[in-house]
């Protein structure tokens, strides 16, 4: 099958779909007035409307992720060797992330890198978590409309800042002779300065700061919607604060919280810039490894390879949470 | 078991707004007592303070004698059944009726036998492994109920409990939530707009206008000795018939109004020349003729028949037209659609009082 035989075809199979996903939709509704998909748009537009839609999906979503995913199937060649009788399908690039193909031994070293990017971007979600919910409580639940809409500013307006003027700027505060450190020595609290950006300190601090928004809007949304009577019942029946969070507001707010931390953790693990700029120096962060491999050593077969392991690592982590939380994926978007 | 409230000079206020003024009462122990009122009177806010989620700006709450000043809501011996229930929706039903004990650090088996218990008490044997949401209107009224009553309150608090039910469903529950509190035997605060609510269940009631409290007795008290022009027009319909004292003694007094010269009891003491307003219940007023001063003449306007009961309504002196209701026994004769005719009354079933505020329309 020629690649130019695939690109043709699968717009059509994605139209065919939307086409029998719109005629479906008139025969699962019950109510007999209710109009169907051609029906509401008409025939010129709604074929319109599928053929957009399909189409970026398509160019847009499917096609560069399945260019992707055949990259990292085939060996790293020079433009030239390209179709070439070297040009063959191979698990070699995945196999490169468990051994060194230079060396013969274990890849400890992208091994610890993605482990580690793994472990901090659950550090940093939990950590957002612990920072967001009081925020969104009190945005939701007790907060005056007043102070509400002030924080909302404060929270919102510093991300008008771009992020690597944000990471360069926190990179300044902490930095060993930064304000923070000044600011220490001079009121005679430490006597030396303190690596804040050797410790991963800046790390935390920007990737935390980062996603701190899209942490507490999803977190928000979910308490927002919560009867405050259901809070004074449990109070009236003698529940003190931590057990009404524990009872009635995190079991009510779940899918919120599931889909903010899976954003936050998505995100925290491939982000490029917080953990180059803020990181130490012996913080390899995987997204850094990947993005060495495309633009360094111009391996891309190896690259694509290595962003696609992180990719379904993640979505497994993911998944994997939410079953012990027992929320349904389609919960989280509601 | 069941512990007095006493409201001693409470008085809240939210900025400039006064919504409870210097509120004085005593609430008996294993008394069912109402605050009956139109909504904004007030009666909210002194349920609110009673269970501790608001403190009075002055004057003290004491349950069974303690004052509560500084007491939260967690650690008063109430329970406060919500307006819209706030039954935890991700809980089944036995957790919700046990949540109270829960936090209390019962074990799970005592919870399951208190749950047993309560589940009897409110005729749901057996259905304790529920959701909420799979339950009745006045299903789901008996658990909170039931919830309540789990902590083994000493006062229980109801705000409008029923106002989400059917006409049938509420008049049902009436007598389940009176039946409930003679079983259980501790003091009861309802909150009701309803007056129908208030009479039927309580033993005494409150009514209460603008965050003051015009009236506290019992409901037949309240119904037929109405201590202001506002508890009269409040409770129960009423005509009103407005106008200056003509004459007056200790029994009785004859007011000017509109419709001529009538006469009603005299129990505020209102003297000659006074502003003041007579009251008549509809069920007072007769078709034809009575005496001098208790007869009134006007156009019938509508009839509408209502089953045990029809209503006449004829031309008033205001917007408010005058109503009388006729029984169905004594085969008394309905005047017909735009006819004038003569009504009157006992002047014994005539009211006057002092003229104030009404209850709006």
């Amino acid at each position: 099958m020629s690649s130019r035989f695939v690109v043709f075809l699968i717009p059509i199979v994605v139209i065919a779909i939307f086409w029998a996903m719109a005629n479906r939709e008139s025969k699962l509704a019950h109510d007999p007035t209710h109009k169907g998909y051609f029906e509401r748009n008409g025939m010129v537009l709604g074929i319109v409307f599928i053929s957009l839609v399909a189409f970026w999906t398509l160019f847009l979503v499917v096609l560069p992720y399945l260019y992707m995913v055949v990259e990292s199937f085939h060996p790293k060649l020079v433009p030239a060797k390209r179709g070439g009788p070297e040009d063959v399908l191979t698990i070699a690039q995945y196999k490169s992330f468990f051994i060194e193909p230079s060396s013969g031994d274990w890849n400890t070293t992208h091994f610890w890198a993605f482990g580690y990017t793994i472990v901090i971007s659950i550090i940093i979600t939990a950590l957002n978590f612990i920072i967001c919910y009081p925020l969104a409580y009190y945005m939701a639940q007790a907060g005056t409309l007043q102070k509400v809409r002030l924080l909302m500013l404060a929270l919102i307006v510093p991300y008008w800042v771009n992020e690597i003027l944000r990471a360069f700027s926190l990179r300044l505060l902490l930095a060993s002779k930064g304000l923070i450190n000044q600011a220490l020595m001079g009121l005679g609290i430490t006597d030396g300065p303190i690596d804040f950006l050797g410790n991963n300190t800046g790390l935390f601090v920007g990737l935390s700061y980062a996603y701190l928004l899209i942490m507490v809007f999803p977190l928000y949304n979910a308490i927002e919607s919560l009867d405050k009577n259901q809070i004074e019942a449990a109070r009236d029946l003698g529940a003190p604060w931590w057990k009404i969070h524990r009872d009635v507001v995190i079991p009510y707010a779940k899918p919120g919280i599931a889909s903010g931390c899976t954003m936050v953790f998505m995100l925290s693990a491939g982000s490029l810039a917080a953990p180059q700029f803020l990181g130490g120096p012996r913080t390899l962060w995987f997204t850094s490894v990947v993005y060495d491999f495309f633009f360094q050593s111009f391996n891309w077969p190896r690259g694509a390879a290595y962003a696609f392991i992180l990719l379904v690592a993640c979505i497994l982590f993911v998944m994997l949470m939410l079953r012990v939380f027992k929320v349904s994926l389609g919960e989280t978007i509601r | 078991m069941s512990a007095g409230v006493e409201l001693d000079h409470v008085t809240v206020r939210f900025g400039q707004f006064t919504a409870v003024d210097s509120a004085t009462l005593d609430i008996k122990g294993g008394e069912f007592f109402s605050f009956l009122g139109p909504s904004g009177c007030g009666k909210t806010t002194i349920l609110r303070t009673v269970s501790g989620f608001l403190d009075p700006s002055e004057g003290k709450v004491r349950i069974g004698g303690q004052d509560m000043t500084g007491f939260g809501p967690n650690k008063r011996p109430t329970a406060l059944i919500f307006q819209n229930l706030a039954l935890f929706p991700l809980m089944t039903v036995a957790d919700n009726i046990t949540y109270g004990l829960r936090v209390r650090g019962v074990d799970r088996q005592a919870r399951r036998r208190k749950a047993d218990e309560l589940l009897d008490l409110i005729a749901l044997k057996g259905q304790g492994d529920k959701l909420v949401s799979e339950l009745s209107g006045g299903q789901k009224q008996r658990v909170a109920i039931a919830r309540a009553l789990a902590v083994q309150p000493k006062v229980l608090l109801l705000d409008e409990p029923l106002s989400a039910l059917d006409l049938k469903l509420r008049q049902h529950m009436r007598t389940e939530l009176r039946a409930i509190q003679q079983q259980v035997g501790i003091t009861f605060i309802y909150i009701t707009h309803d007056q129908g609510e208030a009479l039927t269940m309580s033993d005494r009631i409150a009514v209460m206008s603008d965050g003051i409290i015009q009236q506290v007795s019992d409901g037949k008290t309240v119904y037929d000795e109405p201590d202001t022009a506002f508890v009269a027009s409040f409770v129960g319909e009423n005509n009103p018939f407005a106008g200056k004292v003509l004459k007056a003694d200790a029994t009785s007094a004859v007011i000017d109004t509109p419709f001529g010269p009538l006469r009603g009891r005299n129990p505020k003491g209102v003297k000659a020349g006074d502003n003041a307003i007579l009251f008549v219940r509809p069920e007072s007023l007769k078709p034809g003729q009575h005496g001098a001063d208790s007869t009134l003449t006007s156009q019938v306007t509508s009839v509408a028949f209502e089953g045990n009961v029809t209503h006449v309504y004829l031309k008033g002196s205001a917007k408010k037209e005058i109503t009388l209701t006729v029984g169905r026994h004594g085969g008394t004769e309905i005047p017909a659609q735009g006819s004038t005719t003569a009504i009157g009354y006992d002047p014994h079933m005539g009211l006057v009082l002092p003229a104030g505020n009404m209850a709006r329309e």
